[in-house]
């Protein structure tokens, strides 16, 4: 079967992240001053070949914990689709 | 005493790390190619600095997966010695070989500049024979160097004594003013537990020849030879 994940890592809660904050003050220059906090991470997309679901779920997993997200610095989560023809 | 370089794609310091190991420290030195699988007999690795993989992901992420790294990591779990400079230490702290992990500098720019270091301790090879009263000038040249862990983490390398290295200012003050990227507790270099894997942001292999005016850096390479030839 093949799938698709839509990852989404996230810099954690209570870490600075001088992008977001960087971007806000962007925001708040073209006059868009109620944002009150930007966050940013990364998206990433993934096709993968696996016999079940439980199986395509196991390696997403396997792939953010081990590569995709550093878990000091970083949370995941994702969506998972089946798109078999 | 045998080094060994490790050369990912994108290493830029490895030739002057080389060099400072080789001529200014008069050692045997190899390159290591991050596809080979052993370490051709080396005593201690040293992985540089530069932008592995183009920093792509996150800064030593992919690196951490090079074939050489599976090699290193066995090494360093046998009490082999391994240091991670710059890029270097990003690739330790992502292998999970040293706690922690540098995120982007505070400021969101790339530093490049001299700044100065205080020993923290004389208990680890590296930095046994350095005055801990004395500020030490080393450039640093780097975009993720805020090294952070979590609060229990920062305790326990307290408790075990494993910050090796603060920044401060020419007179040794460590203050958030001498903190040039945001690092946690002025972190600039750690070890590992076992004391024997070293990351530090900061490049003496830069600074260790007297023909660039600066030969701070080698008074903190030279440690590594005092100490490993007592124990040869």
């Amino acid at each position: 079967m093949k799938f698709t994940a839509e990852i989404d890592v996230m810099p954690q809660k209570e870490i600075l992240d001088p992008q977001g904050k960087a971007v806000k003050l962007g925001l708040h220059n073209l006059g868009i001053d109620n944002v009150a906090d930007v966050r940013i991470g990364k998206h990433i997309t993934l096709q993968l070949d696996a016999p079940t679901e439980a199986d395509a779920r196991a390696q997403v997993e396997m792939a953010c914990n081990k590569l995709l997200a550093n878990l000091i610095m970083e949370t995941y989560s994702y969506q998972l689709a089946n798109i078999t023809a | 005493m045998k080094f060994g370089v490790v050369v990912f794609p994108g290493s830029n310091c490895d030739d002057d790390t080389v060099y400072a190991l080789r001529v200014n420290l008069g050692q045997e030195v190899v390159k290591l190619w991050h596809k080979d699988h052993d370490l051709q007999g080396c005593d201690f690795v040293v992985l540089p600095g530069g932008f592995s993989y183009g920093d792509y992901l996150r800064s030593g992420a992919i690196a951490r997966f090079s074939p050489i790294m599976d090699a290193v990591i066995a090494h360093a779990q046998r009490g082999g010695y391994v240091m991670g400079i710059c890029n270097g230490f990003q690739v330790v702290c992502e292998a999970g070989l040293v706690p922690g992990v540098l995120l982007r500098n505070n400021g969101q720019r790339f530093i490049s500049k001299n700044i100065y270091l205080k020993a923290q301790t004389n208990q680890s090879i590296l930095t046994s024979g350095l005055d801990v009263e004395r500020a030490y000038k080393i450039p640093i040249a780097h975009a993720d160097g805020r090294y952070f862990a979590n609060a229990d983490t920062i305790k326990e390398l307290q408790d075990n004594d494993q910050i090796l290295f603060k920044y401060c200012d020419a007179n040794g003050v460590v203050s958030q003013e001498s903190n040039p990227n945001g690092s946690l507790e002025s972190i600039a270099g750690v070890c590992n537990k076992t004391r024997n894997v070293f990351g530090m942001m900061p490049h003496p292999e830069r600074a260790a020849d007297e023909a660039l005016g600066n030969a701070d850096g080698k008074l903190i390479l030279q440690q590594l030879l005092g100490v490993l030839q007592k124990q040869t």
